[in-house]
């Protein structure tokens, strides 16, 4: 009876391996799929075809270049070791996003620059106009409102009558 | 004070912007320049610095295996640098740009190219001669200055020599 049990569960696991061999030689063998290789692809730009990432373009020399990636992926690399890859062969300006390092930060500094510089151009301009043209401001409004609001209920009834004698006389 | 940092500022910034819209503009390197001086790392491992090889013509071809028109004239560099070699006054370096070294490889294969040739890491040899694509053929003097650039594949054997055959004795 216990050997029965023993060999029962020497079965048992011999099952258990064959059931799992194949299993770890599929994930060893398994080539990086076309996401994976767009996945780094749309971080990446080839100098052939400006303002075109890598993922989209379809010239021959990105067609090298996503083949490349992939090749790399099934080495087991990393994304950021493919990165520095490219970025040694070929530059920073293949990078989507360039480091941020010596004129790189021109990338990052000059639309916030001119964000800035624009805004308070718009404001002086604003002002500028404002000034030039009191009866429009809120201000002078407001000023006409009060001298209105000033007058006193007999000097209004007095202006209506007035207005009611002028009328009545054409 | 203020103003006058706002201001420097703002020069500042508008000039290296201005420098680089120049340069983009600039386009190729011409007739009469002085050809940059770079170093070549040939994909088999000699480097070449062209500051070396004063007193020789030098014919730099920028080109790339995916590069469809730089097929034709392949085989006919080849030939002309075939016809120079024993003379060993004229040096020819092939710039292989935005390329991939498998492909690069199978390209001289194909074109049995023997003269060196070597990848431009970082296209910083492309940038100081300011292409704007390939094939791209600069030949230059024995004092390194430019003395034709050929934008385009070369037409024949006939064609690569007229430019060379002037600066020889």
């Amino acid at each position: 009876m216990k050997n029965q049990l023993t060999r029962f569960r020497w079965l048992v696991f011999v099952l258990l391996l064959i059931t799992l061999i194949p299993l770890g030689a599929s994930a060893q063998g398994s080539d990086p799929t076309d996401d994976d290789v767009n996945a780094i692809a749309k971080q990446l730009y080839c100098p052939v075809c400006e303002n075109i990432p890598l993922d989209a373009c379809g010239t021959a020399a990105c067609e090298q270049w996503r083949g490349i990636i992939r090749d790399k992926l099934a080495e087991g690399w990393t994304e950021d070791q493919i990165k520095n890859y490219f970025v040694d062969q070929y530059g920073d300006r293949v990078l989507a996003e360039p480091p941020r390092r010596g004129f790189n930060w021109l990338v990052y500094i000059v639309p916030l620059v001119m964000f800035v510089v624009g805004g308070f151009m718009l404001y002086r301009g604003f002002k500028a106009w404002r000034e030039a043209d009191p009866g429009s401001s809120p201000k002078s409004v407001s000023r006409k409102k009060t001298k209105k609001d000033n007058l006193s209920e007999e000097d209004i009834q007095r202006i209506e009558e007035e207005l009611k004698k002028r009328s009545g006389g054409l | 004070m203020k103003k006058l940092l706002i201001w420097g500022g703002l020069i500042i910034l508008f000039a290296v912007l201005g420098v680089g819209l120049f340069r983009s503009q600039q386009g190729q390197m011409g007739i009469g320049e002085m050809a940059p001086d770079f170093e070549l790392v040939s994909f088999s491992g000699e480097s070449y610095r062209i500051s070396d090889y004063r007193g020789s013509v030098i014919v730099i071809n920028f080109w790339a295996s995916w590069c469809e028109s730089c097929k034709p004239e392949a085989r006919d560099l080849e030939a002309v640098y075939q016809s120079y070699l024993s003379r060993g006054d004229v040096l020819f370096l092939g710039v292989d740009y935005v390329d991939t070294e498998p492909e690069a490889l199978a390209y001289l294969d194909e074109f049995q190219i023997t003269y060196p040739n070597g990848p431009d890491l970082r296209t910083e040899i492309s940038q100081a001669f300011r292409i704007r694509g390939v094939p791209e053929t600069f030949v230059i003097d024995q004092n390194g200055f430019i003395t034709h650039v050929q934008i385009g594949p070369y037409m024949s054997v006939e064609h690569i020599k007229s430019t060379i055959d002037p600066l020889l004795d």
